[in-house]
């Protein structure tokens, strides 16, 4: 088995007890998975790890993974703004407090590496370098849109992005991504394959399965749990007998970390790991991202299975923030540098809420267009 | 695979063992283990390690030892395969084909011997094959994997010991969504696919001894379905036997009946007869899975009773 390179940074405990639990498991204990006092030592550990490794990195990468988390946050919000005005339809899974991830994790990898995730799939999109007009056309049903207006929030697809899709059943991913690396590997192009998936879609067979294939094969594929802590309403503890996700790679005989899904340079170096271990040794990876979703499930969730106490709790260690006031402190950017990045940034979202309202609707011949890349005689007459 | 290199083959049993049923005899040898890949038992797994592979530019070849275990792997097959293209918005095609035995085997009981042709033709974003002979079995194969989008590939248990003669050209092709006159006659139609087909032909053979000419028909592809073939034939002989494998609820024959109602009910001088496999799960005892499954004998009957003979 290929040994850590790093020693997971801090792991969660498995509660006492945990293994007499029955269901039906009351709410108000599931939903307390951390304290306050560790999550302060944490905190402050956290800034002390981005402090040192600002210092290793240039200005431009560090401003554009500031400018990439504050889009993403601001996009994500406009969503949020568009769905309630009736102009988003459907499913739409958001990505606010866990930017951290997507955007550490991709500004670790070459642009000819393939990036898959689930259906909160906003995020990764627009990390990748997919435009904020295709994305935010993609979800009002647009012809602009990044995937014509046929997929929506839930299916963006970015080819020249390499971006492989965000996909709608949990844990569908996992099984494509792992053959986005077999063909990788078969074509000998030394490119990485990187799946994104909540820690609900470890419960899928599909996951264990791909990992198996993946070790056993030797392919260059990274997993990525993004561990925000709840399936849905149901939290881990209600859902899972060994919630150490990343220990799950061990039956596989599978390299595996932990990482703050808080701290965005700890994502980076990370998967920079990872990645390598893919690309030169050709093998997997399962990286265990613990974060936290802020918003509901998808918008019309509520959230009424955990508290605003819970939520405020972790707002405080809000990833953006963290690495702004960073920034700030090394003397990377000042005040003004970052107030121009976020007019930046709302320019670029507000331009991409005109250019989806003006985007053409698909036109009505597209509903039979794409079924077949060798459509049948008279299909769709 | 001797023309694309992007071709392989993965599933269970496919290199070493050459094949549960020795369908990939000799491939090991001839392209190596890179491209003939033994795999897991892991249907759902491997299903989607192919469709991922299809995105990024190669042509795999998945077998299901049987379609029976393709069950596991439904929600790649249907949910990614046959959608990606579409919620892509044209961006990502799956050329894959998904092949293997289907319909009835010789006594395996409710788990191996069933005809599952139904569900897959059923999805937009799917093409289903079905080829009753050697020749077909060979042009339709090589079609399957050059098309740019999921082709399910079904194969028959039970006709893998049948021989034919087979073209030499190794660019010898049958396009998907044409089907066959396998018998030429006037008084009666019998739409027939996979092995129903050799059945349909006996039957043929029987019925001519009184008389009765029968036309017998292949679709040779469920999804693309040439109904205008059958359409054709139905207008020439106005009565119509439609036999299968799978169950009749819910299948493809009743949805053939159906389009032959929309298209040439005034040709129809007798109501469209389905011979399918009975309503109920494949049974161990011999006996009984004879009375399951569609047989010569059922077919000259239900042609006869179109006949009003």
């Amino acid at each position: 088995m290929s040994e850590l390179k790093v020693k997971p940074l801090k792991p969660r405990d498995q509660p006492a007890g945990q293994a007499t639990a029955a269901a039906g498991v009351a709410e108000t204990e599931s939903t307390e998975t951390v304290n306050p006092e560790e999550l302060r030592e944490e905190h402050a550990q956290r800034q002390q790890h981005q402090h040192q490794q600002i210092e290793e990195l240039d200005q431009e990468t560090l401003q554009k993974i500031l400018y990439q988390m504050v889009l993403i946050r601001r996009f994500e919000e406009k969503a949020a703004e568009a769905y309630t005005l009736g102009k988003i339809g459907g499913f739409c899974h958001l990505y606010i407090g866990q930017e951290a991830v997507a955007v550490g994790a991709l500004s670790a990898i070459r642009d000819d590496d393939y990036v898959m995730t689930s259906y909160r799939d906003h995020g990764h999109a627009l990390a990748r370098g997919t435009s904020a007009d295709e994305v935010m056309a993609e979800l009002y049903g647009k012809a602009g849109g990044c995937s014509a207006g046929k997929g929506g929030s839930m299916h963006l697809f970015d080819r020249d992005a390499h971006f492989l899709g965000g996909h709608g059943i949990v844990g569908g991913q996992i099984p494509l991504a792992t053959g986005v690396a077999f063909a990788a590997k078969y074509k000998g192009t030394g490119q990485v394959s990187l799946v994104f998936f909540g820690e609900a879609a470890v419960n899928q067979g599909a996951l264990h399965e791909s990992f198996n294939m993946a070790q056993l094969w030797k392919l260059p594929c990274v997993y990525f749990c993004e561990n925000n802590q709840y399936g849905m309403g149901t939290s881990l503890a209600r859902a899972m007998s060994l919630q150490d996700v990343s220990q799950k790679a061990h039956a596989y005989g599978m390299a595996s970390e932990f990482v703050d899904g808080m701290d965005v340079l700890a994502v980076r170096e990370a998967t920079a790991r990872a990645v390598a271990r893919a690309r030169d040794e050709s093998l997997p990876t399962l990286i265990e991202v613990r974060t936290y979703r802020v918003m509901g499930h998808s918008m019309p969730d509520p959230g009424n299975y955990r508290t605003r106490a819970e939520i405020e709790k972790h707002q405080e260690r809000d990833p953006v923030k963290l690495f702004s006031d960073s920034l700030k402190h090394k003397g990377v950017m000042d005040d003004a540098a970052i107030k121009e990045l976020e007019d930046r940034v709302r320019a670029e979202v507000e331009h991409s809420i005109k250019f989806a309202e003006e985007s053409p609707l698909p036109a009505p011949e597209e509903l039979y267009t794409n079924v077949y890349a060798n459509p049948p005689r008279g299909y769709g007459q | 695979m001797q023309r694309d290199e992007n071709v392989f083959l993965l599933g269970e049993e496919v290199a070493a063992y050459q094949g549960a049923y020795k369908v990939s005899k000799g491939l090991l040898e001839e392209f190596g283990e890179k491209r003939v890949i033994d795999s897991p038992i892991t249907e759902l797994g491997f299903a989607g390690l192919g469709v991922g592979a299809a995105m990024v530019g190669l042509r795999p070849v998945i077998e299901f030892m049987t379609f029976n275990f393709s069950i596991l792997a439904t929600d790649q097959i249907v949910n990614s395969a046959a959608k990606m293209l579409y919620m892509s918005g044209g961006q990502f095609k799956i050329p894959i084909v998904f092949r293997g035995p289907n319909g009835s085997a010789y006594q395996v009981s409710s788990q191996h011997s069933q005809a599952l042709e139904s569900w897959y033709a059923h999805f937009p974003g799917l093409k289903v094959v079905m080829p009753s002979t050697a020749a077909d079995a060979k042009g339709l194969l090589k079609s399957a994997i050059r098309d740019d989008d999921p082709v399910i590939f079904m194969e028959q248990e039970r006709m893998y010991g049948m021989k034919g003669e087979v073209p030499d050209d190794p660019d010898f092709t049958i396009p998907l969504g044409v089907a066959d006159i396998k018998r030429e006659g006037k008084d009666a139609t019998i739409v027939a696919r996979s092995l129903t087909v050799p059945l349909a032909l006996k039957a043929a053979e029987e019925l001519e001894k009184e008389g009765v000419s029968v036309e017998v028909v292949d679709p040779r592809t469920i999804r693309p379905l040439d109904i205008d073939t059958i359409i054709r034939s139905v207008q020439k002989t106005n009565r119509v036997v439609i036999v299968e494998e799978s169950h009749a609820f819910c299948g493809v024959g009743a949805e053939i009946s159906a389009q032959i109602m929309e298209r040439a009910f005034d040709y129809l001088d007798a109501p469209v007869k389905r011979i399918s496999s009975a309503d109920a799960p494949m049974p161990y005892a011999k006996n009984l899975e004879q009375l399951a499954l569609p047989d010569v004998a059922k077919i000259v009957a239900a042609v006869r009773e179109v006949l009003y003979l």
